[in-house]
């Protein structure tokens, strides 16, 4: 099994969809002749043409509605957003019509698009190219938001979410791209969207996360594992539909729960995590759940040390999950 | 509109289609006065009004080809789907909000138009969304080499949002075969074009996204013909996209919600309504020997039937179950 990083395995979904599906085609700014502004489709311009890799005009509710209207008449859109910053002038269209095509027109229309948005911050982007605007998203039901940590679930994810009947938001973790690295198979496979996966096994503490915090909780896990502390480490994967079954197994499991997201808290995804376990495993805990997330600010200032102050870092999340070991 | 005689003629329509084509207008219009009796009868709660621009609508669905075109209508294209293939008992199925609506099977208010087997696209209530959906659908048949041409419409006052501008930039790029059709009844609800657009014209905007553009008298429906067609033809041959533009008039108020006479004297709807394109267009087929009054009298007693008998069937027709609800928010 060769290794490749993440953004390798977002390029070789979308190669590899277009080489099997005429209907699979891809919009945005600069995804043509550049290749993405971070190369997530470099040489597919070259390899599918002009008419299947479109340099579309710098406006972001097009690139959502042409792509809607595309999957609408059965096409298989891929629209990349160059930030998940810039997604908000697109919202309308993702909210209000995307997810609502199959509901209100009782089954007839369908739109099967999928948006690409790089998000998440660490990357000396600022206000405008950090956020993690997932949870804005996470209350409309007809979207499905998927937020992948490695290039294995990357690759299936988005082969699935390509392949899905219904609109798949897609977040990449921008700072994942070039830092995470992985196996991948080299035959076809697909990895089923809605579901969580156990990335560790652990018996004293759970964390649950998604994206880049995945791979801090891991870390963490090994020094922990040297103080003999064993975590148990969930990666929601999808988190809008929340794979709940997955989240109360795991919370029931050690009794004491970690919840992660570089989001700020309120109302963040880990809100909703929250709140299933409390709803399910009152009396499976032994302590109270613990939520790690980004202070209440607007969004990541640009100096490194305020940058450095907002995001999750592998100490804070060390810290925090023995803090939790020790309750 | 002119009273010209056999002007059809002049714009390749013959007796037969324009007469259609009058029976389309007077099918939506006596549709909409139906509705308007049942929702103040208390019988259905809301009726959005196609009245005054029926000749705009059919003029401009003729132009197409109705077993092959994709149409994107928005809330007021009555006569554009009846034209289109949507029947009368369709119409009365989604007003009374029915199980069996095609539209949306009682899920949206009536005027929310989608039909898949007769390429009525799926349509919100947040204005001029469909502009992006439109140039979208004209974009896959390019990829896919198809012959289909794409017919969008909106009001004036939907033509400052986002969506036309970015919808008609990205059609003008790439020169999509979009027919952006605005139908300008002068008030976007209470507002009226003085207070819309800084321009004269919608039409105007046309420049902008390298596409002709050109105002018609709406209430002409061989004229909004013959520029559709023109437009269509274009468009089929691989010339890209045009902007038209309808002018007509809002007969009613916005909808069973609104009271006009807040915002609009009664003087001014009077005048407007001598210019009914019901009247006019009659008048003129009268004239031109293609109509009679007894063949007038028949048609309105065949489309009352018609009516009767949809109206009927929907009242009766059963409403989907709660538990449907929860039905269709995702495919697997």
């Amino acid at each position: 099994m060769p290794v490749i990083s993440y953004i390798e395995a977002v390029t070789q979904a979308i190669k590899e969809e277009m080489e099997k599906d005429d209907k699979v085609f891809i919009l945005g700014e600069d995804v043509g002749v550049k290749g993405g502004v971070f190369k997530a489709t470099t040489g597919l311009y070259e390899q599918f043409g002009s008419d299947r890799v479109i340099d579309a005009p710098l406006a972001e509710s097009a690139i959502a509605g042409v792509g809607i209207g595309a999957a609408m008449y059965g096409l298989k859109p891929i629209a990349e957003m160059q930030f998940a910053d810039f997604i908000m002038p697109a919202v309308n269209q993702i909210v209000s019509e995307a997810a609502k095509v199959r509901y209100r027109s009782n089954n007839d229309w369908t739109c099967p698009i999928v948006i690409r948005a790089p998000y998440g911050g660490g990357v000396h982007g600022a206000l405008y190219h950090s956020q993690s605007v997932e949870a804005m998203f996470a209350n409309t039901p007809g979207l499905k938001i998927v937020m992948p940590s490695t290039p294995y679930d990357v690759k299936g994810l988005l082969k699935a979410a390509i392949q899905d009947p219904d609109p798949v938001l897609f977040f990449e973790h921008k700072r994942a791209y070039r830092l995470i690295k992985g196996f991948v198979p080299e035959e076809d496979y697909v990895l089923p969207i809605g579901k969580a996966d156990v990335k560790r096994e652990g018996e004293d503490i759970t964390v649950i996360t998604y994206g880049l915090c995945v791979h801090f909780a891991l870390q963490a896990a090994e020094k922990l594992a040297e103080d003999g502390i064993s975590a148990h480490i969930v990666d929601l994967r999808t988190v809008y539909p929340l794979d709940k079954e997955a989240i109360i197994e795991a919370a029931s499991k050690t009794g004491k729960v970690l919840l992660i997201t570089e989001d700020n808290k309120e109302g963040s995804i880990i809100s909703e995590v929250a709140a299933i376990i409390a709803e399910n495993c009152l009396f499976d805990l032994d302590a109270p759940i613990m939520r790690l997330a980004g202070e209440e600010i607007p969004a990541m200032p640009y100096a490194p040390t305020m940058e450095k102050f907002f995001l999750i870092t592998p100490d804070k999340v060390e810290k925090e999950m023995r803090k939790l070991a020790e309750f | 509109m002119t009273m010209v005689k056999n002007r059809h003629i002049d714009a390749g329509l013959t007796n037969e289609q324009v007469l259609e084509m009058y029976e389309q207008m007077l099918l939506a219009r006596r549709i909409d006065e139906r509705l308007w009796l049942l929702n103040r009868a208390g019988k259905i709660p809301f009726v959005v009004s196609c009245q005054g621009q029926e000749a705009a609508q059919v003029g401009a669905a003729f132009a197409f080809d109705r077993n092959k075109d994709y149409i994107l209508p928005y809330y007021r294209d009555l006569a554009v789907v009846l034209s289109f293939g949507m029947t009368t008992r369709e119409i009365m199925l989604s007003s009374y909000a029915k199980a069996e609506d095609p539209n949306s099977g009682g899920r949206q208010m009536p005027g929310h138009f989608g039909q898949k087997k007769n390429r009525i696209v799926t349509q919100s209530s947040p204005v001029t969304t469909q502009v992006p959906h439109a140039v979208g659908i004209a974009l896959a048949g390019k990829i896919e080499r198809k012959d289909f041409v794409t017919f969008v419409s909106f009001g004036e006052g939907s033509s400052n949002q986002g969506d036309f501008h970015e919808g008609a930039n990205f059609a003008g790029v790439h020169k999509l075969p979009v027919i952006l059709f605005c139908e300008n009844n002068k008030y976007a609800i209470s507002v009226p074009i003085e207070k819309q657009l800084a321009c004269e014209n919608v039409s105007d905007r046309a420049s902008g996204y390298g596409m002709p553009g050109f105002t018609v008298d709406g209430n002409d429906p061989i004229e909004v013909y013959r520029v559709t067609k023109e437009a269509v033809d274009r468009a089929r041959k691989g010339e890209g996209p045009t902007l038209i533009e309808a002018v007509s008039y809002r007969l009613t108020p916005h909808s069973s919600d609104d009271d006009d006479r807040t915002y609009r004297a009664l003087e001014e709807v009077k005048e407007a309504r001598d210019k009914d394109p019901l009247i006019t267009f009659k008048a003129y087929l009268l004239a031109s020997d293609v109509l009679t009054e007894e063949m007038d009298e028949q048609l309105n007693k065949k489309i009352e039937v018609i009516i009767n008998e949809a109206t009927e069937y929907a009242e009766k027709a059963p409403y989907a179950k709660p538990e449907d609800a929860l039905k269709y928010v995702y495919g697997n």
